[in-house]
Parts: C-alpha cells; structure tokens; sequence
C-alpha cells in the first residue's frame, strides 16, 4: 500500500519552477531516498509535505488524507515527522524537553487540568518520558539528556533531531540529508539507526542525501530528481546508471 | 557538586530539585509571609508594590520570555485589568469575584489582540504594542462615561468576607492578598512550563518552522500565550489600581509598557526567578536613589537637588549594561556565580556562551 503519494504537483516561486509536474509514491516500509544535484527541489518536496508551500498544482495524499487541505500543524497529528537540513532545535531547552515537544501531538490535557496540574497531566507526562527514554536508549543520548541544546556538538544535534521526530511516534519519517556534516563514523551510525528504524519501529522512512554510500546502503527505492523533475526511479543502483542521472551530475559526454 | 540521582519520573517532574530546595523556597516564604512583622508600613508598602510588579512582570514573561512575542504594550493591559475590576466592584459585584473576572476580561481583551498581532513579528509586534499602549489613553479619555476619563477613578478599600483591605488602614491584610496572588500565578506558570502547553510555547520562540512541524499550531498556541499573559497581567493592575488608590488615564503610561519589558530583560528572560528579581530592582530602585542622593548630600555638602529624569537615566543605563554584559539578567548571573562555586576550580568562561544565530524562523518566509 502507498503510505505517501504524490500527483503531478508543481510549485512555482515567481517564474522559477521548483517542482516540475512531480510524481511518485512512497510504499509503507520502505526506505525511500530522493536524490539530486543542488537546487533540484529535493528539500522543497519536504516543505511540501511539511505544508510550508503551497503547490500551484496536483496533489499530495498521505495515509489516505489530503494533505493539501490541512494546517501544517495538522500534518505531523496524522504521523508524520521530520528533520531539517539545517537543524532547528529549540535552541535554549534540554535534550528531554525538545524531544518531549516531539509528544506534543499526543497531548490529551487541556490549559486548565495543566495549569491545576491534575493527576491526568502527570499521568500523561509519565507516559511521554517512558516513550522518550526508549528513544534516548535507542539513539544513546543518554549522556546528554539534561544538556542545553545550545552547548551540544554538530554531530549529536543531529542526531537529536532524529530523536525528537521519533518521539512523535511516526508513521512515516522525513529525514532531510540526515548524514550532512557528519563524520564516517557518525554516518555508519546513521545508516545503522535507519535501518533498525524501519526494521524494529516499522517506520517508513523518506530521505534526502547525498551521501551515496549512504543511500545505496539503506534504501529499498532511489528518485532522482533535477531542476525539479524526475529524471529516474528505481533501486539505487539502477539509478546510479541511469544515462539522464549521470548526465546531470557530470554533464552529457561530447 | 551535588548530583540528584534520579530513580523514577516524577523526580525529574516535580518543580523541585530536592527536599533541601523546596525547604529552601518554603522557608523564604514564610519569611516574606510574615513581612508585615518584620517591617514598617513604609517599607510594607514597597514591599507590595514589588509584588505587584512581579506579578506583571509574570504576565510580560509568558509572553516575552517563553513564547518570545516582545510586547511594549502591556500597560495597556494592566489598565484594562485595573479599570474592569474597579467598575465591576462599583457595580456591587463582590471583590472576590470581580477580581477573577478582570483578569478573565483582560484575557480576553488579550486573546482579541492577538488575531491581528499574530502575523507580526520581532519589531513589528513590538511597534504594534507600542501602539496599543499609547491608544489605551486615549480610549480611557474617550470613554469617560465609563472609566472617569482625565479625572480618573478611585477605589478605596475593598472587603472580603467582611474584613477591610486596604492600602493605607490595613496594609498587612492587602500585603497578604497580593503575596497569595502572586503565589498562585507563580505556582501556575510553574505547572504550565512542565506541561506540554508551556514546553510549546518554548518551541514557538525557539523554531516557528520546527515547533509546527512537531503538530504545534502556531496560531493558537500564540493566541493563548497572549491570553494567559494579558490575564496575569490584568491581576496585577487591578492590584496596582488598589495599591495606588486613584489613578486616571495617565497612570498607565507607555512608561510603564517599557519599564515592564526593561523589569524582565534585567530579572532575566525566559525565567519565573527572573521577573521577581527584576521587580526588586525596579520597585527598590527609586527609593535606593533617593536616599543615595541624600547621603551625596551630606557629604559633599549643599541642598539635595531634584534632577528631573534621573530615575530613567540610570534605568536606561541598567538596561543598556544589561544587554552588552549579561544578557541573561540577573538570574543567569546567579546560575553563572552557582556553577562557578559547584564546578570549582573546574568552571569555563564560555560555558554559558549562547551560539549567535539570525531568527532561524524567519527562513523560510
């Protein structure tokens, strides 16, 4: 079954066109990677189904709800979660308090039992810190969990950002070039947390990269795209050969 | 260092640390509580008027400090707050229930504002307050048959379960009655910052983008933190127009919108300790300049001089010393001093250094 589905969407920013007549869908439990040279729409897709933009065209389903018709706020309710390229933490909290924002779609209190601070509101904070420090466990943060995000190494912001969408307990995880700016090691690692992502949560991942290594290691499907249009679908390394994907990386042979 | 080694959630869910610091807390304010024995009713009163501000300041801080909306404006709340509950009480409503009901209509009043206000940003909201505050004069003049207009109004005391409270017959029962108000709202913005609601206007400030891709809805959630914020801060006018006894459209002056927002940066933003602190440099500081004057008169002989606009030069000046040398206010001072003694000799100077980054949310507009 498609989990997320995307038809013929186009945006337009003034006359540049950023996503061109785009279409593909994402299969539930899968790896699905988007890949492209820069500029080519890649993270413009993610603001799209984010509800940042607005397509001039088409359609975007997720889960069998028109995404297109909702707040953004109301796209993560339905499960999804994402990361962003250049991480956005909330800068001057904790670890734990950033990845319990990640619970916020579960809230089940209102302002009043909340302010009273009724046995509900600290039942369902127990709740959230038992499902948060299962994923501390499974990222190993567990050494920087009281830490102020402002003071927290590249690396490891990164991989909150990974906790703090997990926390959200998705169906289907956005992960926005999750390996830029990381070490080999840190990548291998990250390779490692998709894979148990999908294989022990069961969580369909969509993922921009450019890290072939990377791709080619975890994903089940490859999209390359260029100048916002598709130029080849299929398993990494049917992509990776693809004729139109290596002329657009290095350019048509003379 | 002490380490508190935690063993279950509610540890790290309670507001305190450990017994020790709840002891702490719950002896100062027992200290405070019996003030009225302690000290003059001069000193009685000022000790009140600091209450009140923190209170305001309270108000300002959900706004400012933990949903990063700056507000120049919130005079303009104090007196909505200070007028409603006069008029309700004029009416023959009970103190008891138009008290409440002012901080409700303020609220309200707040959650108004906010539908235009919510597409503003940093410096526009700012002037967008600034704006409000200065029209609430005006509408306070214009509105005479209601709120009195220049000549004012004036409430004297006001009973509860048949006792008297009032600023200048009873001022231990009145200290008594902002001392509890200030406690409950305290205790409730201690429990909305361990709540989702509190950690979501946490991410308002920090990520608008991130806040709402975590299904955090913008709108609403800056809706209530101006209603909450402009709630809180109608308590504390109405208390502040029981404190000052008569006041007229000129009492809640942009001056006072500023001096507010200059209480929270210098207590600390972002932080309960911090509009406590803050309102006892701005409620001391007055007085602390005056009796200064007077020594620097004895000393270097000649009259004491009035230097008109002397308390806001050097209010000017603190807030300016504040911003370019701690911008964490008093109370990151404090936690800097705190680390330092608990780290000793292991403390670095960088260690509460904030990264500089441009408004992160502003990116993708």
């Amino acid at each position: 079954m498609s989990l997320l589905e995307f038809e013929n969407v186009t945006l337009k920013f003034g006359g540049l066109t950023a996503v061109d007549d785009l279409s593909f869908d994402v299969q539930e439990g899968e790896v699905f990677a988007i890949v492209g040279p820069n500029g080519a729409g890649k993270s413009t897709v993610f603001n799209l189904i984010s509800r940042f933009y607005d397509p001039f065209a088409g359609a975007i389903r997720f889960d069998g709800h028109d995404l297109l018709r909702v707040k953004p706020s109301a796209v993560a309710a339905y499960g999804v979660a994402r990361t962003f390229q250049n991480i956005e933490l909330f800068e001057h909290a904790t670890v734990l308090q950033n990845l319990l924002v990640g619970r916020h779609r579960h809230r089940k209190t209102n302002l009043i039992s909340e302010i009273l601070f009724t046995p509900t509101a600290r039942r369902q904070e127990i709740e959230n810190r038992e499902k948060v420090e299962e994923i501390i466990d499974f990222l190993d943060l567990q050494a920087f969990r009281d830490k102020m995000i402002s003071g927290l190494p590249y690396g490891v912001r990164k991989v909150v950002e990974v906790a703090r969408a997990l926390a959200t307990d998705p169906k289907l995880l956005l992960l926005d070039e999750p390996a830029s700016g990381l070490s080999v090691e840190e990548t291998t690692d990250m390779r490692w947390w998709i894979d148990d992502i999908r294989r022990q949560m069961g969580i369909t991942v969509l993922m921009v990269e450019h890290d072939m290594g990377l791709v080619s290691g975890v994903s089940d499907r490859v999209l390359a795209i260029a100048d916002g249009a598709k130029l080849a679908l299929g398993t990494p390394v049917e992509v990776q050969s693809h004729p139109a994907v290596v002329e657009a990386y290095l350019g048509k042979a003379s | 260092m002490r380490v508190a080694f935690k063993t279950n959630y509610m540890q790290d869910i309670r507001p305190w640390k450990d017994v020790y610091q709840l002891g702490l807390y719950l002896v100062l304010l027992a200290v405070v509580a019996a003030a009225p024995w302690w000290l003059d009713d001069f000193y009685l009163g000022e000790l009140t008027n600091v209450l009140i501000w923190a209170i305001a300041g309270l108000g300002l801080m959900i706004l400012t400090g933990h949903t990063g909306q700056a507000s120049l404006g919130h005079a303009a709340f104090l007196a909505v707050g200070c007028y409603a509950n006069v008029i309700l009480i004029e009416a023959g409503v009970p103190f008891l229930i138009a008290f409440p009901l002012a901080g409700l209509l303020t609220g309200i009043v707040g959650a108004t504002v906010a539908i235009p206000a919510l597409r503003l940003h940093g410096i526009y909201l700012a002037i967008f307050t600034l704006a409000l505050s200065i029209l609430m004069d005006d509408i306070i003049v214009l509105a005479e048959p209601i709120t009195g207009g220049v000549a004012g109004k004036y409430l004297g005391g006001v009973e509860i379960f048949g006792y008297l409270v009032d600023r200048w017959a009873t001022p231990a029962p009145f200290f008594w009655l902002v001392l509890a108000v200030a406690v409950v709202v305290t205790l409730g913005y201690i429990n909305l910052l361990r709540a989702p609601l509190g950690r979501s206007f946490i991410a308002v400030r920090d990520s608008e983008v991130s806040a709402q891709a975590m299904g955090v809805d913008i709108a609403r959630t800056k809706t209530i933190s101006f209603a909450l914020s402009c709630a809180v801060t109608g308590l504390a006018g109405a208390l502040m127009g029981m404190f000052s006894g008569a006041f007229n459209n000129e009492t809640f002056s942009v001056v006072i919108s500023i001096q507010l927002l200059i209480m929270i940066v210098i207590g600390g933003l972002g932080s309960i300790h911090g509009a406590f602190l803050g309102a006892i440099v701005i409620g001391f500081l007055p007085q602390f300049l005056s009796i200064s004057k007077e020594y620097a008169a004895a000393l270097f002989g000649g009259n004491t001089v009035a230097i008109p606009g002397l308390e806001f030069g050097i209010f000017g000046m603190i807030l300016i010393a504040f911003i370019l040398f701690e911008p964490m206010g008093l109370y990151g001072r404090w936690l800097k001093i705190r680390t330092w003694f608990e780290l000793f000799p292991f403390y670095r100077k960088d260690m509460f250094k904030r990264q500089k980054s441009y408004l992160k949310t502003e990116r993708l507009r």
